[in-house]
């Protein structure tokens, strides 16, 4: 009966983290064309609801209700799969994200790492997308995706080497309460510019959208895709995007810490900050798309091995021997 | 109690027949995929019996990178299907007695493992460095790597650099005529090397020279 009990627990604690994500993605693609809007001097969606708010969610609906179409010679469950697998990924990742010190889903030791793993399994939903549609511009997409989502990751991984170097312990939590004093974006500033740039090249983010440009590649590898399957991995696109903006608010602004701790600031709740530092972020995600033009491939590729890689490999170097000629290493 | 082993079983289950689709499944780009549902239902297994870290760079590793490698290989192949020749329909293939032979050998060096292990349980002691429960997985680890048998890993790390390096100089090759963007050069450039100011004389032309 106990185990029944924890069970239904864990869904509605479940639910109790997924649908405010959910509704935070909607809210999100608004806020992404009103900054693009904006930038542009348009007025972008204002008609449905309140300032346009529910605009993604008429959206929604209209996608729902559109037929949805599989191509005769495609492969049909790698096909229907595609778009299921992105949204999980980039759904199940909310599970280590901590809002707070106690208002976390699973505090687990390796959380940095499950964060790592499950933004690397993201290349999945668009491969198979790709592959399964059985069609030129879809493929193309997704082995440019791939290739671009596989070179990056590797830059992320030594920006996460660095932040650990200074943090000593993978867990999520002890990242955030190691910024009490300092926030990360401080001494590793270099590494937090690289650590967005990667991330706008991990989610398919103009300037480096690639794997979707639509004045070569239709839609990339979303092109045979319809109604729900492509609403699907489009809000798998956004969530993950929300992710990597979490990432980099746990990773170098102090997660749920207050920036000063101070009478105003600190009675703030800890998950509104948490909150605040992701819309910087995303708001900041929003206005590159609108500002930058998009990167050539071979460019991309450059920057991120020849660039990014050697330059991070340097930075941990730099980290290890500072914090060991100081004596400063946690953990000692 | 219960349910760790109801979700044991279920991983392993999962384990073994995605194990056997690898090697059955006609399309081979749905083996690579049965592949990774391996991996990932291995990796949840390390997950269950502690290793977590184990877990995570499995995930990492084989998942992340390996498979994506894997599948770029197969989808190059032929997009349309692909039918697998091993178990096609004359049946007659020379590999597989090859492949008989290597599991053969693997299913008995298995047998010696397990039978040291079961009949034998004083094996485990001979252990060089002993189990330190209070750290975490990831502290273990790395103090045992980096720092109880730091020249034996260093050792490792050489030959994996000079494969990599063996690796890179098989499959490079200098191709000329291929152009390339230099930064440096489109940068330093000025407009005394771009343009030139001519005086054309009437019916003769400029002589351009590259």
């Amino acid at each position: 009966m106990t185990e029944l009990f924890i069970f239904f627990e864990q869904i509605y604690r479940i639910l109790f983290l997924l649908i405010p994500v959910l509704v935070s993605v909607a809210m999100i693609v608004w806020l992404d064309r009103r900054v693009w809007a904006f930038v542009q001097k348009r007025r972008g969606p204002n008609v449905v609801g309140p300032f346009g708010l529910f605009q993604t969610l008429a959206d929604a609906l209209k996608y729902i209700f559109k037929e949805i179409i599989i191509p005769a010679s495609s492969n049909k469950v790698i096909f229907i799969l595609a778009p299921i697998v992105t949204m999980t990924l980039a759904l199940i990742a909310w599970a280590v994200i901590p809002f707070s010190e106690t208002f976390v889903l699973a505090d687990i030791n390796v959380g940095i790492l499950y964060l790592f793993a499950v933004s690397s399994l993201g290349v999945y939903g668009i491969i198979m997308g790709g592959w399964a549609s059985n069609s030129k511009y879809p493929f193309l997409g997704a082995i440019r995706s791939a290739a671009q989502m596989v070179s990056y990751e590797v830059s992320i991984g030594v920006i996460i080497i660095n932040v650990l170097l200074c943090v000593g312990s993978l867990n999520l939590s002890d990242i955030v309460l190691a910024q009490k004093d300092l926030w990360f974006v401080i001494p590793l500033f270099p590494m937090f510019i690289i650590f967005f740039i990667s991330a706008l090249a991990e989610t398919n983010r103009p300037p480096f959208d690639l794997p979707e440009a639509e004045a070569e590649l239709v839609a990339g590898y979303q092109t045979e895709y319809s109604g729900m399957m492509y609403a699907m991995f489009w809000l798998g696109e956004y969530a993950n995007i929300l992710l990597m903006c979490a990432m980099g608010s746990i990773l170098f602004l102090g997660g749920w810490l207050s920036p000063i701790d101070l009478f105003p600031f600190n009675v703030i709740p800890a998950p509104i900050w948490l909150i605040l530092k992701i819309l910087f972020l995303f708001i900041l995600f929003a206005l590159i798309k609108a500002i930058v033009p998009r990167y050539r491939y071979d460019q991309l590729m450059k920057l991120g091995w020849k660039i990014f890689l050697p330059f991070s490999l340097i930075y941990v170097v730099l980290t290890a021997s500072f914090l060991m000629y100081f004596d400063l290493l946690p953990g000692n | 109690m219960i349910a760790h082993a109801i979700i044991f079983y279920i991983f392993s289950l999962i384990a073994i027949v995605s194990a056997i689709m690898v090697t059955v499944s006609k399309n081979t780009v749905n083996s690579v995929f049965f592949l990774i549902l391996d991996f990932i239902s291995i990796s949840c297994l390390f997950i269950m019996i502690g290793a977590e870290f184990l877990g995570m760079i499995m995930l990492i590793v084989y998942v992340g990178a390996v498979a994506v490698l894997f599948l770029f290989v197969v989808m190059m192949l032929n997009v349309a299907q692909q039918k697998n020749e091993w178990f096609n329909s004359s049946g007659r293939s020379s590999h597989i007695p090859v492949g008989l032979l290597i599991s053969i050998i693997i299913f008995f060096e298995l047998i010696i493992v397990i039978g040291g292990w079961k009949y034998k349980p004083d094996l485990l002691d001979s252990i060089a460095i002993e189990i330190n429960t209070e750290l975490t997985n990831t502290q273990s680890l790395g103090s045992i790597i980096y720092t109880d048998y730091i020249h034996l890993f260093q050792l490792s790390g050489m030959v994996l650099l000079v494969a990599m390096i063996g690796a890179i100089v098989l499959t490079f090759r200098q191709r000329s005529g291929v152009k390339r963007q230099s930064y440096f050069k489109q940068i330093s450039r000025d407009r005394k090397d771009g343009i030139e100011l001519v005086d054309v004389e009437n019916n003769k032309g400029v002589k351009i020279d590259a």
